[in-house]
């Protein structure tokens, strides 16, 4: 699996659209520290940048990653080598390359700024590691949905899709019915849609450790109400720990089915 | 050496192989022949553990291929056609095989035969077919493995690097290996093939030597007695 991971991460790290995403991170985080003057605002504001973009990002740049390494996979398959390993191997070389633009885009600038001086560098990390875990996430559900359809624009149509779902629709979906019921006692219920999806639950998990009040909108409040800002803490990562080992065993179940 | 027992693969609807039951025993060359669509590769891909049957099992040189990628390392496979990742240079592919499989010293020696120098630092996206069928055969042969497997060898091939490759062919087998290809050139399967197996409808129609086949059809040469199967079978 090593093999196979370091020829796709070299092979990625070769590729333009991997300077492209870094270049993009690194603007990005200059320009905003520029017009904001403050580390902690700013990260408030790449925030929710983030967590809509690198899923984004993630589902796009994987199931593209996939049907363009088709005839590599092939040539894989027919040596002597297991197809988890192969399957994963590809997704970790994505999904590495991925959340190292982004760190180093992100984290260039701010180190440059002073980051380690001031107190905003836990709210920055948990940034990251929450930008890591979104793009492990969203790169294993493309590889998925990849691996389902072999036609391509479908494909791509499915993982758009997804991402708007998620990253949009769900939030409409879910205020809807959190109109509609506000008779009954939603709490458990808003903490349970929480926890479906990736993206809610990154953002509640921010704004938790943020501890910025009028952020946190009602799933926020009801998280903290729920569960105080450390174990909410705790298990909004082990949620979205459990998001990630999800979809890459199911990346393992789906290979070993399939016929090339 | 590779023993097939009851194969059944269906891809959607469209039941490709239906019941195949195949033993093919150590040393010499087996042609698998048939027409378009009758599960040629299908048969060749299941044996690679590329396609999954759907019922069936398939033993390479005594191991059960189901769940198992170890026994790979003794198969040399050329896909039909040959795609390649088109930003990697050749010498690149070569070596990563190489890095993947296990170190040879025989490529230089199959890079020379096929002329293959001039294009080492070239991209795979940049060349001709003829080329990319050439770089393939140096990946397959370059491994000593006593199983060869190829799929459409002579596609794109130039006469020269044809006679080249019958050469390799016939070199190999007098190795004792055993060759197992598929073809639709005629004159290139009767040259070489010591048995052919014939699939019809995803089943095994005829199998036996060359010679065998003329007497069961009456027909004085190779090509006709092919077609007179076909005929038969679909008059």
């Amino acid at each position: 699996m090593l093999k196979i991971l370091k020829y796709s991460f070299f092979d990625l790290m070769r590729s333009r659209w991997s300077y492209v995403y870094f270049a993009f991170y690194l603007l990005l985080s200059i320009v905003l520290l520029f017009l904001n003057n403050d580390l902690s605002k700013a990260v408030i504001t790449l925030m929710n940048v983030i967590i809509v973009l690198v899923p984004l990002i993630g589902t796009i740049f994987g199931v593209m990653y996939y049907y363009n390494s088709k005839e590599f996979t092939e040539l894989l398959l027919a040596q002597p080598l297991k197809r988890s390993s192969i399957f994963l191997g590809q997704y970790l070389g994505v999904a590495i390359s991925l959340s190292m633009s982004l760190i180093l885009g992100l984290g260039i600038p701010f180190i440059f700024y002073g980051l380690f001086k001031s107190n905003a560098i836990w709210d920055f990390s948990l940034l990251l590691i929450t930008g890591t875990f979104l793009t492990l996430i969203f790169t294993a559900l493309a590889f998925n949905i990849a691996l389902i359809n072999e036609n391509k624009i479908k494909g791509f149509g499915y993982a758009i899709l997804l991402w708007l779902f998620l990253a949009i629709i769900y939030d409409g979906l879910f205020l809807m019915s959190l109109i509609l019921f506000e008779d009954y006692p939603l709490d458990k219920l808003s903490l349970v849609g929480t926890m479906l999806n990736p993206i809610d639950l990154s953002r509640t998990l921010i704004l938790l450790k943020l501890d910025i009040s009028a952020l946190l909108g009602y799933t926020g409040a009801v998280f903290k109400k729920f569960f105080g800002t450390g174990f909410g803490l705790t298990i909004s990562f082990i949620m979205l720990t459990i998001w990630v080992i999800l979809p890459v065993l199911l990346i393992v179940i789906k290979s070993k089915k399939k016929d090339f | 050496m590779v023993s097939i027992e009851n194969l059944h693969k269906k891809f959607n609807k469209n039941s490709v192989l239906s019941g195949v039951n195949l033993n093919i025993t150590e040393g010499g060359i087996v042609t698998i022949l048939g027409p378009n669509g009758s599960g040629k590769t299908t048969l060749v891909k299941s044996i690679l553990g590329m396609v999954i049957p759907n019922k069936g099992s398939i033993s390479v040189l005594g191991e059960n291929i189901k769940n198992n990628s170890g026994y790979r390392h003794k198969i040399d496979y050329l896909p039909q056609i040959a795609n390649f990742p088109n930003n990697l240079k050749v010498k690149e592919l070569i070596k990563m095989i190489k890095d993947l499989r296990g170190d040879t010293n025989e490529d230089r020696h199959l890079i020379e035969l096929f002329t293959l120098e001039p294009f080492l630092d070239k991209k795979l996206g940049t060349l001709s077919g003829g080329t990319k069928q050439k770089v393939n055969l140096v990946l397959t042969f370059m491994f000593d493995s006593p199983l060869i497997i190829m799929d459409e060898p002579t596609t794109g091939l130039d006469p020269i690097s044809l006679i080249r490759l019958k050469d390799l062919i016939q070199k190999e087998k007098a190795k004792g290996k055993t060759i197992l290809i598929t073809s639709h050139i005629m004159s290139f399967v009767e040259e070489v093939s010591d048995e052919i197996v014939f699939l019809l409808e995803g089943q095994i129609h005829f199998r036996g030597s060359i010679s065998k086949l003329k007497n069961k059809t009456k027909q004085p040469d190779f090509e006709h007695a092919i077609a007179s199967i076909l005929t038969e079978n679909y008059a």
